[in-house]
């Protein structure tokens, strides 16, 4: 039974530190992502949490879906935020002021938040070692403000702010690759993931909260209101992007790589891109270069773990 | 218990306009936003709680009978649950108004 | 420590008041003229002598970010900073306040970028009035000492929970040495006991911290901030008398030298009251009687502190040295313009720039002054110029 498998990774499956009443858009699997990653996480966490879509969603005034401790600060420094935090756990640890107990600091940012206006903070908090946890839930684009794209928005993606038309084909560059940047960081775990696949997101979370030292989680968050797909779909794209290529599931533990899901033989990344509201307008070379580029990606990952 | 925004003083908030209950967004009842609702056809049910699993908004329980069903207070009516399930035991109907 | 006075750098006497206030978290950025500050508080943590977390963040919007992060988990927590770093955080200062964690920092006073210097003036702290700190201002290294003391006492009483800004000038304060009476730590502990805060990020009791505030409610939020910021004045004068008995020095939101017999005062902040106090001695042997205000606290506007110290004044000079950027007046100039006014004091206010950029000024540029308030064109009243203020000592 599926529900009894979740002990391997918490103690209090059936525990919600999400709760339900937040205003996250119908089939959003950014807020799932969280509510599963949460589980594992357990009581004995902090989170720090970026403006976005998860904050807004979960907290107006006066109400808020967490049952966790939980601090917004700002849009671009949640990394710097939950520095603050491990440091002042470590010294009222030391000086007893508070009682010796395993608390995580957990940092919860989207794309925007990570990759663009978040990078400086994040890769100072990695350089400085506190031992917490960043999840950057990737959906693709500032999507709280109206789905302006971000430096994580997909290569000939619409969004607002890459609109296609006479002189633009969508996005025109290339998404950029922040797992890669963390582990460039020498931090000890590095991971990618999605809800799609719920128990490799447990597993790796659960090793996130392991570690004696940064950790990074970066998960797909399918968003149907951005993507322009039907909201039952969204589980249903998580895969494609995993079995196209497009997302490979992969951990990167002290600088070892190993890819945790193996989709081969790859979908055509044709299959993840139909349906796709924010790809409609994409043309066959388009495509042609976006397929390029996904095989040769996941042939250089293959080659970083060693696998042939 | 929250009150409706518009009926608090300024002393009424607390310092720094923490919240100190945690989880009381329950009293926000999202199920008036949803336009079809999913209903589980018994027979076909295999209770491997996928359906549970996967709901963004935690609005699905388990039974006493180990069965599962939407709690209508908070369902949204997003669909996915309908879509994952493998015997396809749920279907979406459109909610009555 | 040595019983009596020290020389020291008053930088350094910055770092060890904040030792001896035994601050817990400290996350700061380097930036000239405060660097030394944060250096010698790195080598107190190193050697064992501060029992602190020193974290060193990449930016001091992180800095400050790393404060409100280390403030909500229940940690004393101190920063420095200066200028360009003080914009680079302008953004955190107003949710620190707002999010009401009681920080402190030492702004040491320096000139706004462009041109770049890395010399005193006020511009920074100036731009960062409206950020709902409270603000010190010090005249000299001991008043430093003494301020970020009484500044964690202030910020952390339950009546306030209010991040303190203690201001001293680049250079001219922070880099020179002067004698300071450290207090010994059994002292400070008596006065200042840990850190108790009303709410705190740990799972054995969650909330919510920072949560968004739709039209309806974000109205009276801010007025519950504006009241603490304001009902926070009675609590620093609280702080100060106590602070007096214990320790034998007496400050006072507004203080005055030489008023009783002046019609003609000074009103400033900073170090540069040492200047003006100097001037007024010379100004005093000539026979003629001109005083000064010194203004130690700055936010909340000490209102009716100053409306008793300018009784019976007819002239006020007001030194500034921040530019207006477009107002009427510089910023302090438009303050005491307007408790005057609104009182109806009958006062004539005068508004000097001086000192920007590190730009020195001399007793006899007071004593100047004076003489300018006090020539036959002075006395009809009008001003000379198109602008209502004069930026003493430039050129053309």
């Amino acid at each position: 039974m599926r529900l009894k498998s979740l002990e391997l990774y918490t103690e209090h499956p059936e525990y919600e530190f999400a709760v339900s009443g937040h205003r996250a858009c119908q089939g959003c699997a950014e807020m799932l992502a969280l509510r599963l990653a949460l589980k594992v996480f357990g009581q004995d966490t902090i989170i720090a949490m970026a403006t976005g879509c998860m904050e807004i969603i979960s907290t107006p005034l006066p109400t808020t879906s967490w049952r966790l401790p939980w601090i917004h600060v700002a849009f671009e420094n949640t990394a710097a935020v939950a520095s603050g935090i491990e440091s002042a756990l470590k010294i009222l640890t030391e000086k007893k002021k508070i009682p010796r107990k395993d608390v995580h600091v957990v940092a919860i940012a989207g794309d925007g938040g990570t990759s663009d206006i978040g990078l400086q903070a994040l890769s100072g908090a990695m350089e400085r070692g506190h031992k917490f946890t960043y999840i950057c839930v990737d959906n693709e684009a500032y999507m709280n403000t109206g789905i302006q794209r971000s430096s994580s928005t997909p290569y000939g993606a619409m969004t607002t702010t890459s609109p296609p038309g006479k002189r633009s084909i969508g996005q025109s560059t290339q998404k950029k690759n922040m797992p890669k940047i963390a582990a460039a960081h020498n931090i000890p775990y590095v991971a990618t993931a999605c809800p799609s696949y719920p128990f490799d997101l447990l597993a790796k979370v659960k090793k996130a909260r392991m570690t004696n030292g940064p950790s990074y989680l970066h998960v797909l968050s399918v968003c149907p209101t951005g993507w322009r797909i039907p909201s039952d779909l969204a589980i249903r794209y998580g895969r494609l992007a995993v079995r196209t290529g497009v997302f490979p599931l992969y951990e990167v533990e002290n600088g070892k790589y190993k890819i945790t899901y193996s989709p081969e033989p790859l979908m055509p990344v044709t299959e993840y891109l139909k349906g796709q509201g924010r790809f409609r307008h994409l043309t066959d070379d388009i495509i042609a270069k976006i397929q390029e580029r996904v095989s040769t990606d996941w042939e250089d990952l293959k080659f970083q773990c060693g696998v042939k | 218990m929250a009150k409706p925004m518009d009926q608090y003083k300024w002393h009424e908030l607390n310092v720094g306009c923490v919240i100190e209950e945690v989880g009381n967004a329950m009293e926000y009842k999202t199920g008036d936003w949803r336009s079809q609702k999913p209903v589980w056809n018994d027979a076909k049910c295999i209770k491997c709680g996928l359906c549970w699993l996967f709901c963004p908004d935690a609005a699905i329980y388990q039974k006493d009978d180990g069965l599962y069903a939407a709690n209508l207070d908070y369902c949204k009516g997003c669909g996915i649950c309908a879509k994952e399930c493998k015997p396809g035991a749920i279907t979406m109907v459109e909610e009555e108004r | 420590m040595k019983e009596g006075k020290t020389g020291i750098e008053v930088s350094i006497a910055a770092s060890i008041a904040a030792k001896l206030a035994r601050v817990e978290v400290v996350a700061a950025y380097p930036i000239t003229p405060q660097t030394h500050i944060v250096e010698h508080l790195s080598e107190l943590v190193a050697n064992g002598e501060l029992d602190a977390s020193y974290v060193n963040v990449e930016s001091e919007h992180s800095a400050m970010s790393a404060c409100c992060g280390a403030s909500a988990a229940g940690a004393r927590t101190f920063t420095s900073t200066s200028a360009q770093g003080m914009e680079l955080m302008h953004e955190i200062l107003f949710i620190a306040s707002a999010m009401r964690f009681p920080i402190v920092m030492a702004a040491v006073n320096r000139a706004l970028s462009s041109p770049l210097s890395i010399w005193g003036d006020h511009s920074d702290v100036m731009a960062a009035r409206d950020t709902g700190w409270i603000m010190l201002f010090c005249e000299n290294g001991q008043e430093v000492v003494d301020s970020i003391i009484m500044a964690f006492k202030v910020a952390e009483d339950r009546r306030v929970l209010l991040p303190v800004m203690v201001n001293l000038d680049g250079f001219s304060l922070s880099h020179v040495i002067e004698p300071i009476e450290f207090p010994s730590q059994e002292k400070v502990d008596a006065f200042l006991p840990p850190y108790d805060p009303l709410y705190t990020l740990h799972p054995d009791k969650p909330v919510t911290m920072g949560a968004y505030g739709m039209p309806e409610l974000y109205t009276e939020a801010k007025y519950a901030q504006e009241m603490a910021l304001i009902n926070s004045k009675g609590v620093v004068i609280e702080v100060m008398d106590d602070f007096g008995k214990r320790f034998g020095r007496s400050y006072k939101p507004v203080e005055t030298y030489n008023t009783e017999k002046a019609d003609t005062v000074f009103i400033a902040l900073g170090s540069i009251n040492e200047n003006i106090k100097t001037a007024i001695d010379m100004l005093k042997e000539e026979g003629r009687e001109v005083g000064l205000i010194h203004l130690r606290l700055f936010r909340p506007f000490p209102s009716d502190e100053l409306i008793s110290a300018l009784k019976g004044i007819k002239k006020v000079a007001v030194i500034e040295r921040a530019m207006p950027g477009g107002a009427m007046n510089s910023p302090l100039f438009n303050e005491i313009s307007s408790l005057v006014h609104s009182n109806k004091m009958g006062i004539q206010l005068s508004n000097f720039i001086v000192g920007l950029g590190g730009r020195d000024v001399n007793p006899e540029d007071f004593h100047g002054i004076i003489d300018d308030m006090s020539s036959p064109e002075a006395a009809k009243g009008a001003p000379k110029e198109e602008k209502n203020y004069r930026v003493i000592g430039v050129r053309g």
